[in-house]
């Protein structure tokens, strides 16, 4: 009973399968949502009833699946029953309760409105794939396909321009956030997603512990720093040599197991390297992690206020920490193009082409003499190294480093970057980060909920909730990713995109 | 001798619970080879079912009886929680089906995510204390140290024994195994042949779901507190076990898991509790280098 | 004309291959002749796909020993002294000696050079029909490119070699009719062109020896004369020895210098293709117990 597949149906049908849907919800919602634990003074454990929740919950599957199944409605009116149902069922619920009650407290209200889209965005998708989003989304696709070197040259030169505009905008003070959290965090994020993508997207090896060589990147100007004093400019490539080592040490043993089981070997990986790195104190100072890390310096000369030494004081500035964080993000954005553009490269030698082959056909590639170990491990290592460059970054922009920034989350999003992005592509993986990272931040600040809800309401803490259901609709509007198509890396007359369904996908 | 007897009745107590688990992954696996990464998540999501139940039960329905609570406790728990994981497959997962191979699993560590924040939400980031339950103690000296055998571990390990006696009996014995079995095989020859191969899908969801609530409910007993981030650790080292048994194989995730739960508890209790964590990994990757297919799997041949 | 007797390039001794209790090969022995088509036939599940796993590798036997020359000719002395020095490969005036047994499947393509194709076809779907030929000459791209480095920095060398590839590419696009579809994806041609692409695709990494494996299987009656042209050129202008495949007797007997059958996991039969074509037991093995007349004709149909 696919009701994707039988939107068509008379309303009675419609009704009784949105009845049988909100039904579910109360079901699912009957001891989670409408039952709350909460310590009382003894400390003990008590249930408080919040019934309207559930009650909300059920009403908005209830109208939205009506809203989408109702026969014979353009897209906009389903979304406008869909709303506005949603709407009044959240006021309907509360005005019954009264609105001067404890509850329902109006995040728990929102938290039901996520719930609901959850169900209405999955429902709508089959319409939104035939209307004029599609084609909007068509156009996107194109868009992102296209390399022309104008739109090349366009998009370099707005990344250069970004922290100026900003800066130029809302001055040292507002400018920070936005060229801290979002520009160098992002570009920090596009590394880790190229690395990945040279593993996953090209080579077709899942690799469930990609943050491990991340860790090793940031440990390594961690410790080389506070320890040996060493400068930024040793570190990264150092950082970038350690991660690719282990990531051939990682590799060697476990490159000949086939798909799932690297999968999990990897993952192993990663937990180990995080517990290693919680529980040797001596080295690491464990959970407390490795703070006062070095910031970074303009080729030595450091960004401090001082009228001597101080960055602003030898170029006649006034001093502001914005300097180094614009400073950061152009190291960083070139960084990032430097390795794109050697990755753009490796994809038209031998080596990247033997990656895509060994996704597509290992069998294949043997019977053509392609030593497929060592091809894996240069894959392997290439994108540990990747992943040491952006720790090595991530150390220093926060000057402090601990085993909690380098859980499996952080490999999940990493992969997620890359799935979302479309396997192999570039640009699809660096739109992925921007959305997904950008995304994430823009989550943490939506204060213009704080007035539809109410001051208690804290978006903050919604934030991992959107973005694990973002991943759920993405992949389901777009399984393959953003760019699903692929650049054939030679051509003898016409460059045509290859389309995403002869693609494979690797089984390594 | 004591000390090790002890940790063999930890070790066994752990490892059924992370047993119980495993099912849920390789019996998913098996049938459409998928790692269900939010599997972990159902698990903490089963023992805060399992949690308000017996509050439920105690406070506003006064039922004084233990063994009567925690029967209630396991049944709620098993129909809620499985009703959890069929919604999310229908959701998440259905639509994916016989697409690309990683979106099931992207979608799946979003529904992760999405788990446990959502118990964060709505049941409050803070550690949930459990009323006691089932505290009384049988202490025996063996070789001058105390063993002490709780009633929560001999209850932890009937329960896991006779559940999966009966979840055996299930998957071999019914139609709904049979029709299991015939989809792992060959999907589309298994719908020709006229199984519903979307609703045995759904009931190995279901079944899976099931398993890990009883899981998740010993496990609120078994700790005495449960916590949103709860999923996370035991679902890690549940798939390892899976893993390790040779994923796809039930008699695999029972043994795999079992031989988890002991590798960690013997490896604190012996060598390192702050390395604990890293045993299990550890064995399993030594494992996978010598035998590819884990304990009981399947030897993956690719005809060529 | 007994080549394979008098110039072998491929010598298989006593191979066995078991898969559990299955015996899919049994003591099998043959030799192929340098410059011979040389046809591997026999009822399906007979064991010859096992045979061409065992020689290039994708399986190692259980029993048995393959040699092949890449160049000279196999001698028995020289494969003995090589089998007990306990080495995989000597290289002599007279002949460039591989024992395949002891070879990863990587290294029997690149060192020995057997190259081959698989019964369901398997090309780089997603790449284009150009990118499958080009990276058929990896290793010799590797070399040009000095292992990655001198490629990623431009080196004009490497320019060269891949112009030269490309080259070779385009010329053998052009023998098997696919010049038009060189930038279009390998998973979108239609079968026929499929099962070209992947000869021409094993045929870029210059083997020795080119190992098809039921090259005709669901190809139209003219598809499966032009193949028959494409693999006597290959033969002859390109000088490439053929292991065949194949379950088209008149395929077989209309190209085939040498025929080899193959019965559960036995050779029951070997010699020229009228030798072969006449021997009861191949007759019997074809039909099972069948009226011999029609088996005649049905075996040696298309003559
Ligand atoms: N990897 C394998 N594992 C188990 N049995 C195999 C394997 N490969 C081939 N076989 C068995 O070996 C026998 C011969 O198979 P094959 O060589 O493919 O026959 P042919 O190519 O002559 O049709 C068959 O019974 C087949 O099932
Ligand atoms: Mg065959």
């Amino acid at each position: 009973m696919d009701l994707r597949q039988e939107t068509g149906g008379g309303l009675w049908e419609a009704l009784r399968d949105a009845g049988a849907a909100a039904l579910v919800t109360a079901g699912l919602s009957f001891p989670i949502l409408a039952l709350r634990t909460v310590e009382n003074l003894d400390n003990k454990l008590e249930l408080e009833q919040r019934w309207p929740l559930m009650f909300g919950a059920a009403m908005l599957v209830f109208f939205g699946r009506l809203a989408a199944r109702v026969p014979g409605a353009g897209v906009a009116a389903r979304w406008i029953v869909f709303v506005c149902a949603a709407f009044a069922a959240i006021y309907l619920v509360i005005d019954a309760w009264g609105m001067d009650a404890d509850f329902p407290a109006p995040e728990l209200v929102a938290l039901a409105v996520a719930l609901a889209a959850m169900v209405g965005l999955w429902l709508t998708a089959p319409f939104a794939a035939t209307s004029a989003l599609a084609r909007k989304q068509q156009g996107a696709r194109a868009f992102l396909g296209a390399r022309s070197r104008h739109m090349e040259f366009a998009g370099v030169f707005a990344l250069f321009a970004f922290p100026l505009l900003a800066l130029w905008l809302l001055g040292p003070q507002g400018s920070l956030k936005w060229i801290n959290n979002y520009g160098v965090q992002i570009l920090i994020y596009v590394m880790l997603g190229w690395g990945l993508n040279i593993v996953v997207g090209l080579a077709g090896l899942l690799d469930l512990g990609y943050v491990a060589f991340y860790a090793v990147g940031a440990y390594t100007y961690a410790l080389l720093s506070t320890v040996f004093g060493l400068s930024f400019w040793i570190c990264l490539p150092l950082a970038g040599l350690f991660a690719a080592f282990w990531g051939v040490l990682l590799g060697i043993p476990v490159l000949r197991l086939r798909g799932d089981y690297l999968a999990i070997v990897t993952l192993g990986f990663g937990e180990i390297i995080r517990v290693v790195l919680i529980n040797w104190t001596d080295l690491t100072n464990g959970y407390a992690g490795i703070s006062s890390i070095p910031r970074i310096t303009f080729f030595g000369i450091p960004f401090i206020d001082d009228d001597e030494t101080g960055f602003a004081a030898r170029f006649g500035l006034e001093f502001s920490p914005i300097h180094r964080t614009i400073f950061l993000f152009y190291l960083i954005l070139c960084l990032a193009l430097l390795t794109n553009a050697a990755t753009l490269r490796l994809r038209r030698l031998p080596i990247g082409r033997a990656w895509e082959a060994l996704r597509e056909d290992e069998i294949a590639c043997r019977s053509l003499g392609v030593d497929t170990v060592s091809t894996k491990l240069t894959a392997f290592a290439l994108g540990a190294m990747f992943a040491g460059f952006a720790g090595a970054f991530f150390a220093v922009r926060q000057n402090f480093v601990s085993p909690e920034s380098f859980t499996f989350g952080e490999s999940a999003t990493i992969l997620a970057i890359v799935v979302l992005g479309g396997m192999g592509s570039q640009l699809g993986v660096a739109a992925a980060a921007v959305a997904l990272i950008g995304g994430m931040e823009i989550l943490r600040e939506l204060d213009i909920l704080k007035q539809v809800f109410g001051e208690s309401f804290d978006p903050a803490q919604y934030r991992m909730l959107v973005f694990g259901l973002a991943m759920v609709v993405m992949m389901i509007w777009k399984p393959r990713g953003v760019v699903s198509s692929r650049a054939p890396s030679i051509y003898l007359r016409s460059r045509a995109a290859i389309s995403g369904e002869h693609v494979g996908e690797g089984r390594g | 001798m004591g000390n090790f007897l002890q940790q063999l009745i930890n070790g066994v107590t752990l490892g059924s619970i992370y047993g119980l688990i495993a099912i849920g992954y390789t019996m998913v696996f098996g049938i459409i080879g998928m790692v269900n990464f939010a599997h972990g998540d159902v698990f903490m999501l089963s023992a805060f079912i399992a949690l308000i139940f017996y509050l439920a039960l105690t406070q506003m329905f006064g039922v004084l009886s233990l063994p009567l609570a925690f029967i209630l406790v396991l049944l709620g728990a098993m129909v809620f929680t499985g009703l959890w994981n069929w919604a999310i497959e229908r959701v998440a997962y259905r639509p994916l089906r016989g697409s690309f191979r990683l979106a099931p699993l992207i979608s799946a560590i979003g529904m992760s995510i999405f788990l446990s924040n959502f118990v964060q939400v709505v049941q409050g980031p803070r550690n949930k204390p459990t009323p006691p339950l089932f505290t009384d103690l049988i202490k025996v000296e063996v070789g001058g140290y105390d063993v002490t055998l709780s009633y929560k571990q001999i209850m932890i390990v009937s329960v896991t024994a006779l559940l999966l006696a009966g979840f055996w009996f299930l998957v071999q014995k019914t139609s709904l195994g049979r029709a299991q079995r015939a989809c792992e095989q060959d999907r589309k020859m298994a719908a020709l042949l006229g199984v519903d191969v979307n609703r045995t899908i759904s009931m190995t969801f279901v079944i899976g779901a099931m398993l890990a609530a009883v899981a998740g409910t010993l496990y609120m007993v078994y700790y005495g507190v449960v916590n949103f981030a709860d999923g996370a650790a035991p679902g890690l080292k549940a798939f390892t076990a899976a893993v390790f048994g040779g994923i796809g194989s039930l008699q695999g995730a029972v043994i795999g898991g079992l031989i988890i739960g002991l590798v960690e508890v013997f490896f604190s209790a012996y060598f390192s509790s702050d390395y604990k964590d890293v045993a299990p990994y550890a064995i399993l990757i030594v494992t996978l280098i010598f035998m590819p297919s884990g304990l009981l799997g399947r030897p993956e041949v690719e005809k060529v | 004309m007994t080549r394979w007797l008098s110039e072998p390039l491929l010598a298989v001794d006593h191979l066995s291959m078991r898969f559990g209790g299955l015996v899919a090969v049994d003591d099998f022995s043959f030799v192929a002749g340098r410059g011979d088509i040389t046809a591997l036939i026999g009822p399906n599940g007979a064991g010859k796909t096992t045979v061409f796993n065992c020689i290039t590798g994708f399986y190692k036997p259980t029993i048995g020993r393959i040699a092949l020359a890449r160049s000279g000719k196999i001698e028995a002395t020289g494969v003995e002294a090589l089998t007990r020095s306990g080495r995989r490969s000597a290289v002599s005036q007279t002949c460039d000696l591989y024992l395949l047994e002891r070879m990863p499947g990587h290294e029997i393509a690149r060192s020995a050079r057997v190259g081959r194709t698989f019964q369901n076809i398997r090309l780089f779907q997603g790449m284009t029909v150009l990118e499958n030929l080009i990276v058929a000459q990896h290793n010799e791209l590797m070399r040009a490119s000095l292992m990655t480095v001198g490629g990623l920095i431009g080196l004009p060398s490497y320019s060269q070699a891949e112009k030269l590839a490309l080259d070779k590419a385009a010329n053998w696009l052009e023998r098997i009719g696919l010049l038009d579809r060189a930038d279009d994806a390998a998973g979108a041609l239609p079968y026929g062109d499929q099962r070209r692409l992947e000869i021409a695709r094993a045929m870029c990494a210059d083997p020795v020896l080119l190992c098809l494996d039921e090259p005709a299987a669901g190809l139209n009656p003219r598809e499966s004369g032009e193949l028959n042209d494409l693999l006597l050129s290959i033969r002859d202008k390109d000088r490439v020895s053929i292991l065949l495949i194949e379950h088209d007797m008149s395929v077989v007997m209309k190209i085939s210098d040498h025929v080899v059958v193959l019965d559960y996991g036995r050779r029951i039969a070997d010699g020229a293709p009228v030798q072969v074509r006449e021997d009861p037991a191949v007759i019997a093995a074809y039909l099972g117990v069948a009226d011999a007349g029609e088996t005649k004709a049905s075996v040696g149909g298309g003559q």
